[in-house]
């Protein structure tokens, strides 16, 4: 990122003087359709961190997500992104995931018919199976389960039930963690995860994030609300705005953003 | 990867050579002369043994066939069937009766190895107790004959007659008297009767009163021989308060020209009595350009005789270039039962036009109706169907759910249903949806690491559990593996 826009510096007091860049986003331009979305975006996030992005509706959010893990409907027209010095953008989209990038969606798909239980355990294996490692036994992966979903307030019969099947909206994002949890990615990409939670679960969710939250591991957390980040204490927050990190500060920022808006930014694009 | 170009090399990618039975066995056969008349039938029915009511009757199903024509209603195209061209009858050449499976010839026990079904291991598939405490037996058809017969003696036992039908004409003439053409009339359909002139073998089973039998029954039907029509004849007969589970499987050999198959299955099942009939279809459907697949046409029809009976049909359906198949249930005796449960795949240049037919004619009776069509490449996928309630069939009720699920977008599905209800105390519900599986859905499951096959398989697995729920646990799990078999080449 344009180090001129960075008015605190990156990364948790007494951080390892060696971080390692995890996450490095280069003038990236992606559109939609014949529209462009994002317009030239800049965003380095090192091992150990994590950034919030905020912004207003629309700013892009959501794109910067979907074009990391691979959707294919975004078409990037310039720019890099790199995963620990890989090409992401040269990889398929479950390679992404292999490689150990993860998307907590803003909205939860639902798979009528497939068990929560059967779509956790393909995808593991799925993704075991690509870094050239074993299949989970049945008992290690039931007691894994069994574990994060009790510390996430899942029910067995929420497990038995079809992905994300009639499940409340709040229930869709506590689901997205225990993937996440059960996945441990390297790189966590939460778009929104907070929206839809009430008081007792955004507590349990972000205690769920806190407890992945390693000097191996990066997160980026997209919000729109600093109760979030009450809990979740960002390294740095970033500010989207029309395609493009405007402004990044430390944690502060957000307190800023949500006494005062965005109107600051009308005519930063 | 842009969505339509996607599309467009998704659907250039399917490529229905990845069949993996698609190989032959190499038996010398004995062969009826090519062609079909009158001494054909003879040949057969002394091939057979059989006693003389036996060719009557099938020579007046053949007379009968003569003036039939083949029906043309179905949503299939196919070039037209040269039926002098194609041989009715092929026997591996038999040395006298295998007494044990040591006498099998080795070259089909191997056959039936590669398919997955050792009767080596037999043993253990059959004999000895599974998880569940289930047994099963095989009455193996391969070609046209019945090579081995198992567990004969357990089910004799229990009073249980399961054997091929040629053997029942033989030993158990008054049963098959009674029964043979009592289902399916031999001048049913064209398909039909052509069976009932020529059919060379298949299985009987039937269950004495009272009985449960004490396994799943089990039959693996291979087409082995080139050009040879199969035209499979089972017969299956629960006597009152009797229950019977019957499961058949089968793949076929890769071949250039299309093989014909006419299979006729009829099921009795008296008063108090349940059978159930479950399928899983795989034969070969054809290369890339739909070339050389198996054609079946299938009769398959279950009469509710008795009062309190019922009969399920559950079909996994994945294979053959043509599949014209219509499992129905008649539903004759008072608070009788129908059940159809079908999954019908088709990809590549596959076309299916499958469903059933649930006819009411007692009170109180009932019927349900499960369908999940699942069609990719440039395949087309008909469900079709027909729910009639005759004027005394008073309390009928059925419940239809027929849901397809469309893979790219050169393929279709259609839904063609019929409903007849001369009660007004009928009561038929009919739901049916056309799904797409979702860009959302597939970019969810690769999101979390899935390859787009696996991503697919799961999808569609997803959308046939409550079909596959229905099916005994041995077929269950072999279905599931069919069913991303038979996707594979569908994506990109
Ligand atoms: N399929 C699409 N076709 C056209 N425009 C799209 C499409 N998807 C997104 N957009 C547009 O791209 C812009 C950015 O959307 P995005 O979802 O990334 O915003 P966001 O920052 O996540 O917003 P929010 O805070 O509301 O979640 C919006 O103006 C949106 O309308
Ligand atoms: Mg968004």
């Amino acid at each position: 990122m344009d180090p001129s826009r960075v008015d605190f510096p990156p990364g948790p007091a007494g951080a390892p003087m060696d971080t390692m860049t995890m996450l490095d986003i280069r003038n990236l331009h992606a559109r939609i359709d014949d529209r462009e979305i994002l317009k030239g975006l800049d965003l380095t996030l090192n091992a150990g961190e994590v950034h919030a992005i905020m912004g207003p509706n629309g700013s892009g959010k959501s794109t910067l997500s979907y074009v990391l893990a691979g959707k294919d409907d975004y078409e990037v027209t310039e720019g890099t992104a790199t995963l620990d010095g890989e090409d992401l953008l040269e990889m398929e989209p479950d390679a992404r995931a292999a490689a150990g990038l993860f998307l907590a969606f803003q909205y939860p798909i639902e798979i009528p018919g497939v068990a929560n239980m059967t779509f956790l355990r393909t995808a593991l294996n799925a993704q075991r199976k690509a870094r050239g490692e074993a299949e989970i036994s049945t008992p290690d992966f039931l007691r894994l389960v069994k574990e994060k979903a009790s510390d996430l307030g899942i029910s067995q019969e929420m497990l038995r039930r079809g992905v994300n099947v009639g499940f409340s909206g709040g229930e869709k994002k506590r689901n997205e963690i225990l993937q996440m949890s059960i996945l441990e990615p390297k790189l966590c990409i939460l778009d929104e995860t907070d929206s839809g939670l009430d008081i007792d679960a955004l507590k349990i969710v972000a205690q769920g994030v806190n407890a992945l939250r390693s000097p191996k591991r990066a997160m980026l957390v997209i919000t729109h609300y600093q109760r979030l980040l009450d809990h979740i204490v960002p390294d740095v927050v970033h500010v989207m705005h029309q395609g493009r990190i405007v402004r990044s500060g430390g944690k502060e920022l957000a307190l800023e953003l949500e006494a005062s808006g965005y109107a600051a930014y009308g005519d930063a694009a | 990867m842009p969505a339509v170009q996607e599309t467009v090399e998704r659907v250039r990618a399917i490529d229905v050579d990845q069949y993996k039975y698609g190989f032959t066995t190499d038996i010398e056969s004995e062969l009826a002369p090519k062609g079909l008349d009158e001494s054909t039938v003879r040949f057969i029915s002394a091939k057979k043994n059989e006693p003389e009511w036996m060719l009557e009757w099938r020579l007046d199903a053949f007379r009968r066939w003569l003036t039939m024509r083949e029906p043309t209603w179905a949503r299939v195209s196919y070039p037209k069937i040269d039926f002098q061209d194609l041989y009715y009858y092929a026997a591996p050449k038999a040395k006298a009766g295998p007494k044990s499976i040591d006498e099998i010839d080795p070259e089909i026990l191997k056959t039936y190895e590669k398919l997955g079904i050792p009767l080596r291991e037999r043993d253990a598939l059959l004999g000895i107790e599974s998880s569940g405490g289930s047994k099963v037996a095989v009455d193996a058809v391969f070609d046209s004959v019945s090579v081995a017969t198992t567990f004969k003696a357990e089910l004799a036992k229990a009073g249980v007659i399961f054997c091929s039908i040629s053997e029942a004409i033989r030993e158990h003439p008054e049963l098959v008297k009674q029964y043979l053409g009592s289902v399916v009339p031999v001048s049913d359909n064209f398909y039909a009767t052509l069976n009932s002139a020529v059919f060379s073998d298949g299985s009987f089973v039937y269950v004495p009163k009272g009985v449960r039998c004490p396994m799943e029954l089990s039959t693996y039907f291979r087409i082995n021989e080139k050009n040879t029509g199969q035209f499979e004849r089972t017969l299956i007969i629960a006597d009152e308060g009797a229950y019977v589970s019957y499961l058949e499987g089968c793949t076929a050999p890769q071949r250039d020209e299309n093989q014909l198959h006419a299979a006729v299955v009829e099921l009795v099942a008296l008063k108090d009595a349940e059978i159930k009939y479950s399928t899983v279809q795989n034969w070969y459907p054809g290369d890339a350009e739909g070339k050389g697949g198996i054609y079946n046409f299938v009769t398959k029809r279950g009469d509710c005789r008795g009062d309190n009976s019922k009969i399920a049909w559950t079909q996994v359906e994945t294979g053959s270039a043509i599949t014209w198949k219509y499992p129905s249930c008649i539903l004759r005796g008072d608070n009788s039962q129908g059940e159809f449960y079908s999954i019908a795949i088709s990809n590549g240049y596959q076309q299916v036009d499958s469903g059933t037919k649930m006819i009411h004619l007692g009170k109180n009776t009932s019927s349900r109706i499960i369908s999940k069509g699942i069609a990719a490449g440039h395949s087309e996928n008909t469900y079709r169907g027909l729910v009639s309630a005759h004027r005394r069939a008073t309390g009928a009720r059925n419940f239809t759910n027929c849901d397809s699920l469309l893979i790219g977008d050169k393929c279709g599905a259609h839904t063609v249903p019929y409903i007849e209800a001369n009660n007004s105390s009928a009561m038929f519900e009919h739901e049916a949806t056309t799904s797409k599986i979702s860009d959302d859905q597939k970019f969810y499951c690769l999101q979390r690491g899935l390859s787009e096959e696996e991503a697919v398989a799961l999808i569609v697995n997803g959308f046939v559990k409550d079909v596959l729920q229905q099916l005994p646990m041995e077929f269950a799990v072999e279905a599931q593996k069919l069913i991303a078999v038979s996707l594979e080449g569908s994506v990109g």
